[in-house]
């Protein structure tokens, strides 16, 4: 099964090394991985998405603790969350062919960021399904796509719920209240 | 002992980093450290001199690690080794692996080239910490003077915490030549961070206590953990007061008496097939700070599938990793024990006592000790003699291989801490170091190295150490002309094919005499006793030559791939 774990890690030289080296050490294939700063000081996020069993899941979490530089890890598996991927896209397209392609853009609601005579750069913020979708379209269609940069998934947990980081610093955090909320209507396929 | 203690004593004071290393350790309690000089690691050994520490000049960096190693496992304080950048630095891993696999709180300190070329492949530059990451429990590159003492206290405070393990602590030269204030009080490390798995529900205990009432057939499985959380009297009141009978891995050996008539025996791929039948029926295990390594459960699908399980372990990780279990504790095991024995109380556990002893009767008649003195050596002749001679009262440091299976065997441990052996990583070459780090750290016990004759030509150069340190150690190598455990293998699962198992040796003698260390040969089991009694009554260190039986094999054993019961046993005829 997809794991989704939510890490804060400490800000500093080589803590990324140390967590790739553990899924490498327990010889999982990493599918996605960002990292950026969070809201505390010193602490960056991370979002890593793996593939392995149900119970690896545990031995995963445990194993993330151990790393001395690991403040807190979040292990999404089933629960409410909000999921997103950020797309940069760049097709060939001239002129005289770029409205097709501005009606797909208006179609999956993703936007042009950046407009050359021979090109031009969709950016485009969702689920994973619906940027594969987008690009699926596009490569079937005439224009050619010339570039692919996707930002890996980024996920928090779903209500008014700060991170679980703060609930352990006894840093004014409450109990995640899971509410169930649809994803946002009207998603093409 | 001047300037160390009173850079304590004293207000902070502007010092090198080199003396900021040599004082944080001394503000640390470091009595001993193993090392190896070199380039970028002088200017701490230039400034040594000062410090009331005593330096023990090892022949090869794996030797310091295992120095360090059997350090702490004999005394269970943090062991310190010491090396120079690049090849001093990547001869520790061998050394640092075994501690991590086995648990062993060790610090292990390298110089670096200057912060000013790091990365630009300098002479003797390696990246050593990149190296370590996966054998130690945290590692640290310090570029700056005034990180070295906060860093050599969080050091010390992650190697013996928790599951403990190895940490390394790199050091580049030009922070060993600055200066800085050092504070020893205000480089305390923040408290530990407790791992947020590790706790012990209410809920888990009365489970725990309501399975051991019930249980007609328990069984205690008992590992290194006892040993490393120091909760052999708990183990024993559970034992006593339930009267539950305990198997012991290999690193678990000592930690609860071998007198003991609860005790079993070691368990796994040569445990003594009472052990693994009791386990194989067991309704019950109760797993004390063991791991279910595969050489203790065979194969996992057709392992003690009648038991429920109780796992007390320290390490989250551990739990559910092999083997799953009904009960996790996840805790230290000493106070988890402490929590759970209110709630156990008395039962009666005859019957099933007396059936796992109608189990042993079967097996002792196979048992080699007993077999008449035909004019050969057995390394089990050699083992027992030792065991009855030392009174089972001698710290035991044992390399790897068939003599460290015979040694666990034959040498009845009453106390903890006095097998010293590398069981998880299996590290050939361990026992020369490993015993004199043991013996450093314990001048007044009797140390007995056993080495086949393979593992012990690994770190042979130790022999000088010993020399010169004149300390007083007693070696026994087991000679068999061969690599005899792989040689076993190789006759069980290869057709005897015998590939380069064959092992042409020095006259070992006549090593020891070259390092002014005395030796005698022995043949017979007619000159055992005296021979190990000259060793014991010399006043320097004495190497026993042991030429036992060139094929012999270590029963029972369980192949790789078969069920915890289905074990080769001892033929008949030998």
């Amino acid at each position: 099964m997809l794991h989704t774990f939510v890490a804060y890690v400490e800000d500093r030289p080589g803590v990324l090394t140390r967590v790739a080296s553990l899924f490498r050490r327990l010889n999982i294939n990493i599918h996605s991985l960002t990292v950026g700063r969070s809201e505390r000081v010193g602490l960056s996020r991370m979002t890593v998405v793996c593939e392995a069993s149900a119970e690896a899941g545990h031995r995963i979490q445990a194993s993330l603790y151990k790393l001395e530089n690991v403040v807190n890890v979040d292990d999404i598996a089933q629960a409410p969350s909000v999921t997103r991927e950020l797309a940069l896209i760049k097709v060939a397209a001239t002129p005289r062919t770029r409205s097709q392609v501005f009606e797909l853009v208006e179609v999956f609601r993703a936007r042009i960021v950046d407009l050359a005579p021979e090109s031009l750069t969709i950016e485009m913020t969702g689920v994973e399904s619906k940027i594969e979708g987008l690009i699926q379209v596009l490569n079937e269609g005439e224009e050619r796509v010339l570039e692919i940069c996707r930002s890996g998934k980024l996920t928090m947990r779903r209500g008014h719920h700060t991170s679980s980081v703060l609930k352990a610093m006894n840093i004014g955090a409450d109990e995640p209240t899971e509410v169930p909320v649809e994803e946002s209507a009207a998603e093409p396929e | 002992m001047g300037s160390a203690t009173q850079a304590l004593n004293q207000p902070p004071a502007r010092l090198t980093g080199a003396e900021i290393v040599w004082a944080t350790l001394v503000g640390e309690g470091v009595t001993d450290v193993f090392g190896y000089p070199g380039g970028a690691i002088l200017p701490v050994y230039d400034a040594l001199r000062k410090f009331p520490i005593h330096h023990t000049l090892v022949r090869h960096e794996q030797g310091a690690a295992h120095m360090a190693d059997g350090y702490s496992r004999a005394s269970g304080k943090v062991g310190v080794c010491i090396a120079t950048s690049g090849p001093g630095a990547t001869n520790l891993v061998t050394g640092i692996a075994t501690a991590m696999l086995d648990s062993i709180p060790i610090v292990c300190i390298t110089g670096n080239v200057s912060s000013k070329v790091l990365g630009s492949d300098a002479f003797q530059e390696v990246d050593i910490t990149g190296i370590t990451l996966p054998v130690t429990k945290h590692n640290f590159l310090i570029n700056r003077t005034e990180d070295i003492a906060p860093a050599l206290r969080a050091a010390f405070q992650i190697a013996k915490s928790a599951r403990p393990g190895p940490v390394l602590v790199d050091i580049t030269k030009d922070a060993q030549q600055g200066t800085a204030i050092f504070d020893f009080e205000a480089a305390k490390p923040r408290a530990v961070r407790p791992h947020p798995m590790r706790k012990v529900e209410d809920t888990g205990l009365a489970q725990a206590a309501e399975l051991i009432r019930n249980a007609k057939r328990p069984v205690i499985l008992a590992g290194h953990g006892i040993i490393e959380s120091g909760a052999e009297e708990q183990v024993r009141t559970l034992a006593e007061r339930a009267q539950i009978p305990v198997a012991l891995t290999l690193l678990g050996l000592g930690a609860f008496p071998a007198s003991h008539k609860l005790n079993l025996g070691m368990m796994g791929m040569h445990g003594e097939s009472w052990v693994n039948h009791a386990i194989q029926e067991a309704d019950l295990l109760i797993a004390c700070g063991m791991r279910f390594d595969d050489r203790v459960t065979g194969t996992v699908s057709t392992y003690a599938t009648k038991a429920k399980k109780i796992h007390i372990e320290v390490d989250p990780a551990e739990v559910n990793k092999i083997i799953k279990v009904d009960v996790p504790l996840i805790g230290d095991l000493r106070e988890v024990l402490e929590a759970l024995l209110p709630q156990v109380s008395a039962r009666d556990g005859a019957e099933w006592l007396k059936a796992i002893d109608g189990l042993r009767g079967d097996s002792a008649v196979r048992d080699i000790k007993n077999l008449p003195d035909s004019g050969h050596l057995y390394a089990a002749h050699v083992m027992h003699d030792l065991w009855r001679i030392t009174g089972g009262n001698a710290i035991v440091v044992t390399d790897v291989g068939q003599h460290q299976m015979w040694e666990a065997q034959y040498y009845h441990h009453e106390k903890p801490r006095t097998l010293i052996t590398s069981g998880g990583l299996g590290t050939m070459g361990f026992a020369l170091p490993a015993a004199i780090g043991a013996k450093t750290a314990c001048p007044d016990q009797e140390v007995w190295v056993i080495a086949g004759d393979g593992g012990f030509q690994m770190t042979a150069a130790e022999l000088a150490t010993i020399a010169q340190e004149k300390i007083k150690i007693n070696i026994a190598v087991i000679n068999n002309g061969y690599l005899g455990m792989v040689r076993q293998w190789q006759e069980f699962f290869y057709e005897r094919n015998y590939e380069a198992t064959p092992m042409v040796s020095p006259d070992f003698v006549k090593l020891a005499d070259a390092h002014g260390i005395a030796g005698l040969t022995v043949s017979t089991r007619a000159e055992l006793a005296d021979a190990v009694n000259t060793a014991r009554s010399a006043p320097g260190a004495f190497l026993l030559n042991f030429k036992v039986e060139k094929e012999d094999s270590v029963y029972p054993m369980i192949p790789v791939g078969s069920a915890l019961h289905e074990m080769i046993r001892r033929p008949e005829s030998v």
